[in-house]
């Protein structure tokens, strides 16, 4: 049956309202405006009463409305006359009202202009350099204090670290440090053609992997799948709480936690990166045997020739600092992360940005001291 | 309150990790109005049953009736609409982290009802008040303390005006006088709105105040050895596990 809302006058001073029918929430419940209008137009109103005899069913719907209607009343010091509800109906009303709403715990929606945001962004910013700095700071501290044996963290844990950073990243590093060296050689291959000069694809491939893209690859590829994964990892323990028992129970998370990820990409990436020196020359070595129609011992010579043991150095340097950089930002991010599932998420792709943009500019630091040094 | 009716019919149910059986051979009935109780020792299997009723995890065998209708034979259509009439009260809550108390009690009226955005708004202020959290919208659950938790939680599972309202261990965490509330509040929700109440919980004094039917689940023989009312139970029943369980292990000191 359709709910149904009619008023009745029973003295001057009294509105009865009646309500039949089903008043579920599925219905077409009457507004609580009409009420609104009904109390406005009768001026001498001084109680409202409730009339529920051929009320059906009723739910939230009902209640909702019973919650507007009597909000209506008390600014205007009307009595509301709850008696005439279903016990039901009454017993939630006062239940709803029993606790009063908590005083200050209202929000306001807070609107900010441009300016009041930029200078909020700006804040946020350096707040986010300070404490980048104080984080590198302390993982600096930690790292003394392992190099003078007093860290703790559990060497399986640098071991599980290692495997899941160093072996288990082979087959990624190995496809596309193959193609980059593939890429390379293809396109210097084009151009070096119209010289005939097809043979320093060969030093071009070895140069450039070797010196600086093998390092870029793979630290990107770690950024990517370790930086976030330790960034979620650590994230969720702080949602969990299992970084506050970490400090609860005196053990240090930044020796706990950061060293052991820390030393293991230190450590791993230069032999990754070692690795892809060797797939990035070998899929280069792939282009010029196929299509520039140069025999092994000849690509092998050159690229012997013309790669330098500082190049080496230079690359296996980088790879060491970038997996510094990639373990610092994923353990950052994962450290700072909110306690929220969402917060993990942000703290994931976080922790790739910022190892992304900081290997970039630190292989452009790199380059122009070599430069200066003359390397 | 009338003749019983079974609203929930639980038959030769067995519940089963993998080859790893937790509860076998379960039937009971719990009829519509009752405040029904879980409970057993801890590990004993009664949140696996919860799962198994709610329909988180499938029996190995037997089937759950509702209202006459086989929760796990019959098709996912009639699934989701007896699925529709829970309201489940996770143990640590379970709010969705990254949303307000007021999205998270808003999230099932928006999926499940086609009511006007102003209209839900009222009803999650409305369904807050009730649970004591007026004022709370705007709140994360990372902000509340773990009973506020439970008690969004709460508001949550009742967004939808269920029919029957599950608990898993509503009181575990809480202190004496919030527990007591809550025990009120599942007391009065039951008898404002009729609804069913199937809890789960070891704690006695929730058993004895709420409770008007039971099942006591064994972990040693993985199947139920005793039903009923609680205080009859307590008063009755011949098997010392249940008496030592009843009485916090005091009836067979007193017995000796």
């Amino acid at each position: 049956m359709e709910p149904e809302l009619n008023f009745h006058r029973p003295d001057d001073k009294t509105l009865q309202v009646c309500l039949a029918g089903d008043w579920m929430l599925g219905n077409d419940i009457p507004s609580a405006a009409r009420f609104s209008e009904k109390i406005g137009a009768a001026s001498s109103v001084e109680r409202v009463s409730f009339y529920t005899g051929d009320l059906g069913g009723w739910d939230t719907g009902l209640l909702t409305f019973l919650v507007r209607t009597i909000k209506e009343c008390s600014p205007a010091g009307i009595a509301v006359d709850k008696t005439g509800l279903p016990p039901g109906v009454q017993r939630l009303l006062s239940l709803a009202s029993a606790v009063p709403v908590a005083k200050g715990a209202k929000k306001e929606p807070a609107r900010f202009s441009i300016l009041e945001r930029v200078g909020e962004w700006a804040e946020s910013f350096w707040r986010g350099l300070l404490e980048m700095t104080a984080f590198t700071g302390e993982a600096t501290v930690a790292f003394t204090r392992l190099i003078t044996g007093r860290a703790r963290f559990r060497r399986r844990d640098l071991l599980l670290t290692m495997q899941q950073c160093g072996a288990q990243a082979l087959p990624i590093v190995s496809l596309i440090s193959v193609l980059v060296g593939l890429i390379l050689a293809f396109i210097g291959a084009i151009q070096l053609k119209l010289f005939g000069a097809q043979i320093y694809v060969a030093s071009l491939v070895g140069i450039g992997m070797v010196r600086a893209l093998a390092a870029i690859m793979t630290g990107v590829i770690m950024s990517g799948r370790t930086g976030a994964s330790f960034a979620a990892q650590l994230g969720t323990m702080q949602v969990n709480e299992e970084i506050d028992a970490l400090k609860t129970l005196g053990i240090p998370p930044m020796e706990f936690l950061v060293l052991p990820r820390m030393i293991a990409l230190f450590l791993m990436m230069p032999l990754l990166s070692l690795y892809a020196d060797l797939m990035g020359i070998l899929g280069g070595f792939a282009i010029g045997v196929s299509m520039l129609g140069l025999n092994f011992t000849e690509y092998y010579n050159k690229t012997k020739e013309s790669v330098r043991l500082d190049d080496f150095w230079i690359g296996l340097f980088s790879a060491a600092a970038f997996g510094v950089l990639v373990a610092l930002a994923g353990c950052m991010r994962g450290m700072q992360c909110g306690r929220s599932a969402s917060a993990v998420g942000e703290a994931a792709t976080s922790a790739v940005v910022t190892s992304i943009v900081s290997i970039v500019v630190a292989m452009a630091v790199i380059t122009v001291i070599c430069h200066v040094l003359n390397i | 309150m009338g003749k019983p009716e079974p609203h929930i019919v639980v038959q030769d149910l067995t519940l089963a990790y993998g080859a790893n059986i937790i509860q076998k051979d379960l039937s009971f009935t719990v009829n519509r109005g009752d405040i029904f109780i879980i409970m057993g020792g801890s590990g004993c299997g009664k949140s696996t049953l919860l799962r198994g009723m709610v329909g988180l995890q499938k029996p190995v065998r037997g089937r759950v009736l509702y209202n006459g209708i086989s929760f796990w034979d019959t098709g996912e259509k009639e699934r989701q609409r007896i699925m529709r009439n829970f309201g489940v009260l996770y143990q640590s809550g379970a709010l969705w982290s990254s949303m307000t108390l007021a999205e998270n009690v808003a999230l099932p009226l928006e999926e499940h009802t086609r009511l006007s955005p102003d209209l839900i708004s009222e009803i999650v202020s409305f369904k807050l008040s009730l649970t004591g959290l007026a004022g709370f919208e705007e709140y994360y659950p990372s902000e509340l303390s773990g009973g506020m938790k439970k008690r969004a939680g709460l508001a949550r599972a009742m967004a939808l005006d269920p029919g029957i309202l599950f608990f898993d261990e509503p009181s575990a965490g809480l202190d004496p006088v919030s527990a007591r509330l809550m025990d009120r509040l599942i007391l009065e929700l039951r008898d404002s709105l009729g609804a069913t109440v199937v809890i789960v919980t070891h704690e006695l004094e929730s058993i004895f105040a709420v409770g008007n039917n039971s099942v006591f689940l064994d972990a040693g023989t993985k199947t139920m050895i005793a039903s009923g009312d609680p205080k009859i139970l307590l008063e009755r029943s011949g098997d010392p596990r249940v008496r030592d369980f009843l009485t916090r292990g005091e009836g067979a000191q007193a017995a000796r």
